[in-house]
């Protein structure tokens, strides 16, 4: 039942950028592999050349004229932002 | 309807008292607060309620009646799920992540509701970052099924499914990724629609998985959604997944009979482990339709069992890029006590995100990783195509295809938190239509012995949702569920 290891899941959870205590990543590892297992169903489907889809409406890109626009106050903007410094935004040393 | 508090009305019955002076916009608006005030302790379908901005909505639309002014919605009191955005009033997506977040602009849905004067009272919790059937996976709280208080309302949207069926509000606007409109909307005894994809701007509603995502009313009954999908459907150039069609008006579709409409009836639906009770409905509701002249035949869609497989590699695919903003940095909750940027960026997301979230963030990068994108991915967008091409070959011979919305009426909360995959089988009979990209609509159609409702399922061709009224609103007039509410 344990198709994924312990370390694909720490592999993973770097990847996604979430830290994970051993208990979690046990538990996500069982829980994956359970999902993965339902999730085999699909092998038995032929798909041969069968075109992927990506959305359900057949879409192109879509373009507008580059035109400037009234867009939200720097106040109200910048009202959510967890540390702020006058009109920046803190963050935390990205080299060490 | 509930005769006890004009909250208890439908939509277009407020409307003619409204608009005959009866009732003022802000006596029914107290009415709802009141309401909300008398029920939340037990039920909890409101993350956040608007008391001073609601007052001030009804008496401006009480001035837009007075002025003769009035459109279908103006003045009524409605709940927004908490995943749409709405201007100074937080918007939490029912996670820590967003707690407290207030958004600096309105959904294109909000603005056209206001548009119309409709007045908010509150935001609709749900299962977090609408991830979820049950609502259980709320990170503030869950909310209670007002059928049986210790029973779930369903999910995602099982705030607004609550706050409908209560009479906490007049309508509501869920989003339905999988069924999250449908399932609770059944499970709750109310008229939940997912629009075609593309019908309704999905502009401020926060992402979850963005191929899949579409936001639908949930009414009381089948006219209240025809007014209020009304009034939000049509294209937005802020939205470029949004269709170029101008949407019809969907009241005309009521009212009609069934005379010369094909049916279907595909026997995947009747899935195994569905539950007796609510198989002996849907029986009984497809010879109802056949009583009022459709014509109703057998047909198979055999690539329904693989549905479920396709969309939980879809969306959590599309989940763990679009949640990939979370960083703690612009908005939303923040570790701020973190040494480095990644360190912080991983303490940010350990916490904000709830159990469920973090499986799917996990799982969809898992499943668009090098060395498994083409075994995962790809080959889960090569059965959509499959799924979708049954859909439309289907739909040559049918004008609608009609099936139970759940397999099950409401669990008892706690049921099915322990495992996934079983909590993920409640969506097997709505999530094909999001996978298709067509319209369906839940219906309630019964009550169980346990006094639990039942939804029946309509689903149509893209577009199609004037035959999706015209056959909903028929057999709601022809069943005998007559606008059945709940005693709290």
């Amino acid at each position: 039942m344990t198709r994924i290891t312990s370390d694909e899941i720490r592999h993973l959870a770097l990847l996604c950028r979430i830290a994970m205590s051993d208990d979690e990543v046990d538990v996500m590892r069982e829980q994956m592999s359970n999902i993965l297992d339902n999730i085999d169903v699909l092998n038995r489907v032929d798909t041969g050349e069968v075109e992927p889809t990506g959305h359900s409406v057949d879409l192109v890109s879509v373009m507008r004229e580059d035109e400037a626009r009234d867009s939200v106050e720097i106040e109200e903007m910048l009202a959510n932002a967890p540390n702020r410094d006058g009109d920046f935004i803190r963050v935390k040393a990205v080299l060490e | 309807m509930d005769a006890s508090t004009p909250v208890g009305l439908t939509v277009h019955e407020a409307r003619s008292l409204l608009d005959s002076r009866e009732v003022s916009s802000e006596e029914l608006t107290r009415a709802a607060l009141d309401r909300i005030g008398h029920l939340e302790e037990r039920v909890r379908a409101f993350v956040t309620v608007t008391p001073e901005l609601a007052i001030s909505q009804a008496r401006e639309a009480d001035r837009r009646i007075a002025a003769g002014d009035s459109a279908p919605l103006t003045g009524v009191p409605m709940q927004l799920k908490d995943n749409m955005a709405t201007r100074g009033v937080a918007t939490t997506c029912s996670s820590r992540m967003l707690e407290g977040f207030v958004p600096p602009y309105d959904a294109t849905v909000t603005r056209r509701l206001y548009d119309q004067a409709a007045v908010l009272v509150g935001k609709g919790n749900l299962d977090e970052f609408a991830m979820g059937s049950s609502t259980e996976n709320s990170a503030f709280f869950p909310t209670r099924n007002p059928w049986d208080l210790d029973r779930v309302p369903g999910g995602s949207s099982g705030g607004p499914a609550a706050a409908v069926a209560a009479s906490e509000c007049l309508y509501s606007l869920g989003s339905d990724t999988g069924g999250s409109i449908r399932q609770p909307a059944s499970l709750c005894g109310v008229v939940g629609l997912k629009p075609t994809y593309g019908l309704v701007s999905r502009y401020g509603l926060v992402a979850f998985a963005s191929s899949l995502d579409q936001i639908g009313p949930i009414t009381k009954d089948v006219a209240d959604c025809a007014l209020v999908l009304n009034a939000i459907a049509g294209h937005d150039p802020k939205d470029s997944t949004s269709l170029s069609v101008n949407p019809p008006n969907y009241t005309e579709s009521l009212g009609k009979d069934l005379r010369g409409l094909r049916i279907g009836v595909p026997t995947e639906y009747f899935v195994d482990g569905m539950d007796p009770e609510v198989e002996r409905s849907t029986r009984a509701s497809i010879a109802l339709l056949e009583r009022l002249g459709a014509e109703v035949e057998e047909t198979s869609l055999p690539h329904t069992s693989y549905a479920l497989a396709v969309y939980y590699i879809l969306a959590p695919s599309e989940c763990s890029a679009n949640l990939a903003r979370y960083d703690g940095v612009k908005y939303g909750f923040s570790d701020q006590d973190a040494d480095s940027m990644w360190d912080a960026l991983e303490r940010t997301r350990a916490q904000g995100f709830g159990p469920e979230v973090k499986r799917r963030v996990m799982l969809g990068t898992y499943a668009l990783s090098a060395g498994y994108y083409d075994a995962f991915y790809l080959k889960a967008q090569q059965v959509r195509t499959i799924i979708r091409k049954e859909f439309q070959t289907a739909f040559e011979r049918f004008d609608a295809i009609v099936s139970a919305t759940s397999p099950t009426t409401a669990f008892r909360l706690g049921e099915k938190t322990a495992d996934p995959v079983q909590m993920y089988l409640s969506d097997v009979l709505t999530l094909p239509a999001n996978i298709a990209g067509i319209p369906g609509i839940s219906v309630p159609s019964g009550l169980s012995k346990d006094g639990l409702p039942i939804g029946f399922q309509i689903l149509t061709a893209a577009l199609g949702e004037q035959t999706m009224f015209r056959i909903a609103h028929a057999f709601e007039q022809a069943s005998d569920w007559n606008g059945q509410t709940p005693q709290l």
